[in-house]
Parts: C-alpha cells; sequence; structure tokens
C-alpha cells in the first residue's frame, strides 16, 4: 500500500526562511536505488529527525547535505549570503571544501570517522580552525577550550588523544570539533547508538543545550525513536530511499499515519 | 667522404655521462620545477654509477646543467673533504671537465647534501640539495596520493595540528632538520635535511635551488628572490637551533652552524660545520689574501635580511 | 472576537495492521474567546484527551477545521504548516499533560526553567520564577535541584504544571492537570487559572476533579460515544 504525506497549508505565521532547501535529492549506486525523490527543509534553530531502518536511506541523505559524495540529481541550498541561489550539489572541489569547514558540522556514529584519533582531543577540535585559516596558537587553544567546554567535555582531559577516551566523550570531542566554527547546520548520524543508556541521556542533554544556545539547524538521523523524540521538532519517515511520512516528531510518533510508520512506531513500544 | 669522417669518434660516456635524452628530459623537469615553485616534479632517475640514496638525485641535476665553464663545488654536510663529497666532485670532474672548488664564492654550482654554505650566495649560483624524501606530508599523510591531492588543494591544515600537538605535549616545535616550509604562498616543501639555522637562507635568496631525490624520483625547486617561509604560528615562531656560546676550537669564530664534538672528559667542543668557510678564515688569520663574502649570519647571530626570523632561540642544538 | 473557531472537527484513527478505523471523536464544534474557560465532557473514552491533542496537533485531524486567531493572523490548527504550529506551541499555545517525561540529569527547577529560557529569559530570572511557581505548588524547597524521575506521581506532575504554565501562553489545553494533585496543589492551580483566565488567557479542558474550577467554567462541549 502507498499513501502520499499528507500535505499541508504553506507556512502563514513564520516569517523566516528555511535555512536549508533541498528538493527532489536522487543518489544510485549502479542498480540500487539508495535515495529517490527527497525533499526537505531544516529552519533555523530547528531540528529534523530522519528515522527509517538500516537501508532506507537515511544516512545517505546526510552524506549528500554534507557534501561527502556528489548526488545523481537534486537541488540543495544553504540560506547564506556567501552561496545565495547556488545549487551546492554542483560547487567545486575547493569552494566545497570550504562551506563543509565553515558551515556544516557533522556526528558519526563512528567516532573514528570524524576523529583523527591519536591526535589530542583539543587538537582535534582546533584543526577545523586551522582549516578556516587560523594561525594563532593561543586561539587555537582558546577555541578547543570553547568548544569543548560547550560540548561538556572535561577540560582535564583537552590534551588526552580519542583513542584513550570512553564512547561518550568520543562523541563530545566529535561535537566539539562540529560546533567549533559555529555552523549554520549541523548533522548527526546515530550519535548516541552504541553508548550506554545513561551515557546516551548525557550526550542527549547536551545536544539540547546546544541546540537552544546556539540555534543551529539540525538533522538528526537515527533509529532510535527515543533519541528522535527526544531531539527532534519534526520528523521525516524513510523506507527504501523514500519519504513515506513526515510530521510533527510528537504527532508522527504517537499518531502515525502510514502503515509502515505504525508497524515502526508499535515495534518501539 | 668516408662513412669514417661522417661518424663521432667512440667515447666511452656521453658528456655528463647522462645520455642526451635523459639530459633533455632532466633539464625540461628542472624548468617546469622552477616554473612551479615547491611543486615536485617526478622524473625518470637513471642508472649512475653510485648507488641510490648516495646522492644520485643532486648528482643528475648538476650533471644536466654542468658546462666546462663551471666551477662546482661539493660538500656533504659541510665539509669539503668527506668520502662521499669527494667521490662526487672528482665523478663530476671527470665526466663534464669543470674545475673543482671549495670556495663557495667562486663555484657556480655547489652541489650539497645537508647544508647551506655560511657565505651568502650570489645572483647566478645554482645550489644543488640531494634529497632523500621530498614529500614533506609524508609524517601525517603515509599514501602518497593523498598526500598529491593535499598538494592540489594547499590543504596543510595537518601540518599545523601537528605543530599544535607538539607545543602541547612538549612545550616547543620539535622538528629539526627538514624543517617544512611554504614556497611562493603556495606549495609546502621540504627544503631537505639541511638543519633549521639554514631554512631562512632559502627566502628571498639570490641564487636558484635545485632539489633532487635520486631514489623517489621527484625534483623541485625555488627560484631567485621567492618567498620560502618554515610554517609557524603567527604567535609561537619558528626557531634556528641556538649557536649561542659556542666558540669554534679551529677559528676562535661565534654564530656559525657548529659541530659538535663531545669529548672524553664530558664536555664537548665545537667545530664551524662549514669547512670551505673555515679554509678561509685561516688562511685570513694567515694573513694570505682572502675574499670572504658577507654571511647569513653575523658575529652576533644576527640574520642579515631583518624579519625573517621572528622567533630566537631555544636552546636545542 | 473568537479566538478558536471549531467547526465539524473529527478525528479517526486508521490502524492498518488490523484494518481498522477506529473513531475517536466526529463533528465536533464550538468556539472560544480570550478569557473563557471551556470544558470537554463525556465519559471515559468518548475522545476528550484526542480532542485537545488535535488541537495541538499532536494528532492528526481527521476531518473540520479549527480556526485560531494568533497574534501574527489567522490558520487553521487542523492544515496549518508544520512550521507555524512549532511557532505557537513556542509562544502561544500551551499544553499541559498528565504526565511528566522527565530527562535524566535534568533537576526539577530546570526542567520547570525550560521554556523560559526557550523564550529566550536569562538564566536568573527564569530560575527566580520556577522557583515562584514550584513553591506556589506546594514543592519543597529542598527538592528543586533533585532529578525528578524518582519523585512520586503528585511531585512529577506540580512539575508538569508549573513547566506548562510558566510562560505566557494566549490558549491553554489542560488535561486533567488535577489528577494526581494534593489538596494544596489543587487550590495553588485553581487559583492560578483564575488568574490566568483574568489576564485573559483562554483555556479548554478536561478535569478529573471538575469541582475545583466549577465556577470558573463558561462553557462546555459534550463529547459522545460515536462508533
Amino acid at each position: 500500500m502507498t499513501l502520499e504525506p499528507r500535505t499541508f497549508d504553506p507556512p502563514r505565521l513564520s516569517d523566516g526562511r528555511p535555512l536549508l532547501t533541498a528538493r527532489e535529492l536522487r543518489k544510485t549506486y549502479g542498480r540500487v536505488t539508495a535515495v529517490e525523490g527527497v525533499s526537505l527543509e531544516v529552519y533555523p534553530g530547528e531540528t529534523l529527525g530522519i528515522v527509517g531502518e538500516s537501508g532506507s536511506g537515511k544516512s545517505t541523505v546526510l552524506r549528500l547535505l554534507n557534501l561527502e559524495e556528489p548526488a545523481d540529481a537534486g537541488d540543495y541550498r544553504l540560506d547564506l549570503a556567501a552561496y545565495a541561489g547556488e545549487n551546492l550539489l554542483g560547487l567545486d572541489r575547493y569552494r566545497r571544501r570550504e562551506l563543509r569547514v565553515s558551515q556544516i558540522g557533522i556526528v558519526y556514529q563512528q567516532p573514528h570517522m570524524g576523529l583523527r584519533m591519536g591526535a589530542s582531543s583539543g587538537g582535534n577540535v582546533a584543526e577545523r580552525l586551522i582549516m578556516a585559516g587560523e594561525r594563532r596558537f593561543a586561539s587555537l587553544r582558546a577555541a578547543a577550550r570553547d568548544s569543548l567546554a560547550a560540548s561538556e567535555f572535561p577540560l582535564d582531559r583537552l590534551d588526552d588523544p580519542p583513542r584513550v577516551l570512553s564512547g561518550g566523550m568520543q562523541q563530545r570531542v566529535q561535537l566539539a570539533k562540529a560546533i567549533a566554527m559555529r555552523p549554520a547546520l549541523l548533522l548527526l548520524d546515530e550519535p548516541t547508538t552504541g553508548l550506554d543508556v545513561s551515557v546516551q541521556a548525557l550526550v542527549l542533554d547536551t545536544l539540547l543545550r546546544l541546540r537552544r544556545e546556539r540555534r543551529i539547524a539540525t538533522i538528526v538521523v537515527s533509529h532510535d525513536l527515543g533519541v528522535i523524540r527526544t531531539l527532534a521538532d519534526r520528523v521525516m519517515v524513510m523506507r527504501g530511499g523514500h519519504v513515506v511520512e513526515h510530521g510533527l516528531a510528537d504527532q508522527v510518533l504517537d499518531d502515525p499515519q502510514h502503515p509502515y510508520t505504525q508497524q515502526l512506531v508499535h515495534a518501539k513500544l | 667522404m668516408t662513412l669514417a669522417e661522417l661518424t663521432h669518434p667512440r667515447q666511452d660516456y656521453s658528456y655528463g655521462f647522462l645520455d642526451a635524452f635523459a639530459r633533455r628530459e632532466l633539464r625540461r623537469r628542472i624548468l617546469k620545477a622552477i616554473a612551479i615553485p615547491g611543486y615536485q616534479v617526478p622524473y625518470a632517475s637513471r642508472e649512475l654509477p653510485i648507488a641510490r640514496g648516495w646522492g644520485t638525485g643532486g648528482l643528475q641535476a648538476t650533471l644536466s646543467v654542468a658546462g666546462p665553464q663551471d666551477v662546482v663545488k661539493v660538500i656533504d654536510q659541510g665539509a669539503d673533504d668527506s668520502v662521499n663529497a669527494a667521490n662526487l666532485r672528482r665523478f663530476i670532474a671527470r665526466m663534464t671537465g669543470v674545475e673543482t672548488t671549495t670556495d663557495t664564492a667562486r663555484a657556480t654550482i655547489i652541489q650539497s647534501r645537508h647544508r647551506v654554505p655560511e657565505e651568502r650566495l650570489a645572483e647566478g649560483q645554482l645550489l644543488v640539495l640531494q634529497v632523500p624524501d621530498p614529500e614533506p606530508l609524508r609524517a601525517v599523510q603515509p599514501d602518497s596520493s593523498q598526500a598529491r591531492e593535499m598538494h592540489a588543494d594547499a590543504d596543510y591544515a595537518q601540518m599545523w595540528l601537528s605543530l599544535y600537538e607538539q607545543l602541547v605535549r612538549f612545550g616547543r616545535f620539535m622538528q629539526g632538520a627538514s624543517y617544512p616550509v611554504i614556497v611562493n604562498r603556495r606549495y609546502l616543501m621540504s627544503p631537505s635535511p639541511i638543519p633549521r639555522w639554514d631554512t631562512p637562507a632559502l627566502h628571498q635568496s639570490a641564487h636558484l635551488t635545485i632539489l633532487s631525490a635520486g631514489r623517489e624520483k621527484r625534483l623541485y625547486a625555488v627560484p631567485p628572490y621567492t618567498d620560502v617561509r618554515p610554517i609557524e604560528f603567527d604567535d609561537v615562531f619558528f626557531q634556528v637551533e641556538d649557536q649561542a656560546g659556542r666558540v669554534c676550537m679551529i677559528t676562535g669564530a661565534a654564530q656559525k652552524f657548529m659541530d659538535e664534538l663531545p669529548q672524553p672528559g664530558g664536555g664537548s667542543r665545537f667545530r664551524i660545520s662549514d669547512t670551505g668557510y673555515v679554509e678561509k678564515l685561516l688562511a685570513a688569520a694567515r694573513g694570505e689574501p682572502t675574499a670572504i663574502g658577507p654571511t647569513y649570519y653575523d658575529d652576533q647571530g644576527r640574520f642579515w635580511m631583518p624579519g625573517v626570523i621572528r622567533g630566537r632561540g631555544d636552546g636545542d642544538s | 472576537m473568537n479566538l478558536l473557531t471549531v467547526h465539524d472537527l473529527s478525528k479517526t484513527f486508521t490502524i492498518h495492521a488490523i484494518g481498522r478505523a477506529v473513531p475517536a471523536f466526529t463533528n465536533v464544534s464550538f468556539q472560544l474567546r480570550p478569557g473563557e474557560l471551556l470544558v470537554a465532557r463525556g465519559q471515559n473514552g468518548v475522545g476528550k484527551s484526542s480532542l485537545l491533542r488535535c488541537l495541538y496537533r499532536t494528532y492528526l485531524p481527521s476531518a473540520g477545521h479549527a480556526i485560531y486567531r494568533s497574534a501574527h493572523g489567522e490558520v487553521d490548527l487542523a492544515r496549518a504548516a508544520e512550521v507555524d504550529i512549532a511557532l505557537l506551541r513556542k509562544t502561544e499555545i500551551g499544553y499541559v499533560s498528565q504526565f511528566l517525561r522527565p530527562r535524566p540529569r535534568v533537576s526539577a527547577i530546570e526542567l520547570v526553567m525550560e521554556p523560559l529560557l526557550a523564550a529566550g529569559a536569562d538564566s536568573g530570572e527564569a530560575r527566580a520564577r520556577a522557583g515562584d511557581w514550584l513553591g506556589r505548588l506546594g514543592l519543597k524547597e529542598s527538592i528543586w535541584p533533585a532529578y525528578p524521575s524518582t519523585f512520586s506521581g503528585g511531585e512529577q506532575q506540580k512539575i508538569n504544571l508549573a513547566r506548562a504554565l510558566i510562560a505566557p501562553r494566549r490558549l491553554l489545553l489542560l488535561d486533567e492537570p488535577n489528577a494526581a494533585l494534593d489538596p494544596v496543589a489543587r487550590a495553588a492551580l485553581r487559583e492560578r487559572l483564575a488568574a490566568l483566565k483574568a489576564e485573559g488567557v483562554a483555556m479548554i479542558g478536561v478535569f478529573h476533579h471538575i469541582e475545583d474550577v466549577h465556577d470558573l467554567v463558561d462553557n462546555e462541549v459534550v463529547l459522545n460515544a460515536v462508533g
């Protein structure tokens, strides 16, 4: 059974423009279609959750938005002066790198994908600023400290490498690195999967506080509906590369419309 | 006309040992390297009658550009008289008929392993540095194809990250010789394992520097009057080896790059590493007519061009 | 002038796994002015909570309209864009649920401060006002810094109330706000609702102890069992 996602009135009250607008994203690997016809918007300060099983295409969407790999088709814009009116999928490698360094932060499920496990935690964070051209050691040190403090990382471990840290601490280093440049967009790919439940709750709490304080537009991908309920304002449900349902987070979780979402939600409860 | 008149007399080797094609290829690679300062140009490193790793890169560069009018000086860690330097000098002289010298000022080509002479090189002089490992990114990126992409993107953040890590762990920059530099504000370059003391000599220099790695089959160049800046922070500076308190046991001179000679009693004595320069100082002391050129560092240890070295003295030798 | 005009609002749950449509309520209509308290009545299971949730859009209404006159213009809560609903939830429409969702390592007072912080209040002011609320509802000051996951149902409900009522709202949806409260807290709540009403806040409520607010009620909507 196929159901078109329900459509609503266009926004009438909110005068803000979405920070992120993506239309009709498509990505195939050989004959496998990973993502097809995915469109989404994220407003400044808002958190969009993407849920779905593994293989649903949710992580692929995140990689496309992080410009980690090329999309086959689609239109992707960020409402930033330096990139006004540009489809970001067409950026050359230099501007793509510049955009990723200055405006997009990402936290991966696997810390080693986002961190240099052997460099100090402070150095991991400082590298973002070095990439953006900062060449003062004192500033790098201060920024690393600030950013790690903001992600509630214990500063007495500033110079320890992630390799010797616990999973929760590693995620905090990733988070500090992701927000070091005060990006407009934060991407979280299963940020707490694999952590102990209590550690997971602490990391989620940090994310909530950061969202409130910094008004970063955030996209969180997770198969854990608890994570989504805690973090997300709105939710997009993906299956087989398509969006089957989207809505306010509590609505999708408490009153799911699509058979697949109902199955997903009830499987959890 | 006979066939014998049309052919060249038989020779054991081409002029300069290298055959015409090899020579032409090397000259083209050198031109390209000069055109793109600091960029590593691949070349087909030839077999020579010495083993790879013993200066074959520098030797091929020297042989491909030397002519009969050149005057060649060869040094190894500053010394003209080491076995390797002597071997290379004799081979170059036999293959090209050049005059050889130990006087830096007289030489038109100086092939060197791991040093720049103390006397300032002038316009028209060529410094050929032997390079064991041309890739300055090796320590942070072992994959050479990825390192090449980083060069293409001028993506050198990891170098500054390693400086950051050194400061955090040890309180100072730990790199001794081969201190990485940015050439012409574009390419990261290894200056070959010259001490940090010699690195500033490459900045805005009057002479041309060619750096050639025979085993790794890459050469690169710093044209005259080109910016060569060591990597450093805007608030923590690159420093050269501090020579303060060291006096040359042979000449009594100070503030030149010294070799340290540990003594049986536990202490150390020092000797200026540049033997050609020592010779000249001794000749002058004996009252012989000697023209000692201006040096990179004066007797107080000040670098001749102000503002190039921002940090001084870290106690490391 | 009406703040909210609900017209023929219906909600039916479609449960695909068993191929059934379960109606919650059908064709509910009413009007609400600023400062009015409207009570939803009916037997258990007739969808009183569902009605509130539909207005808050936790549930998606199946049919009908709920025209809400916001400070920024008129919208139909049944069809408004998600971003508009999100904005209204932050600024105009509050929902007092029966259950607190405590989060680890977040203290009672911090939970109550959150809506004020989200609205941009500074932390000192938010703390003072949160303390004031918790005090008036009779929560001992000694447990304000504690984590509420271990609190009794009544204590949790007090935190929940404080959290829901602390930020200024134009429309409050009250889902059995006094169900688990002791008499002191019930009196405090009543007093607070009366004050809000006097300030012009419109409210729609489902009450377990209707007698507490009897004299505040302006109107009622009766839901009948359907299906």
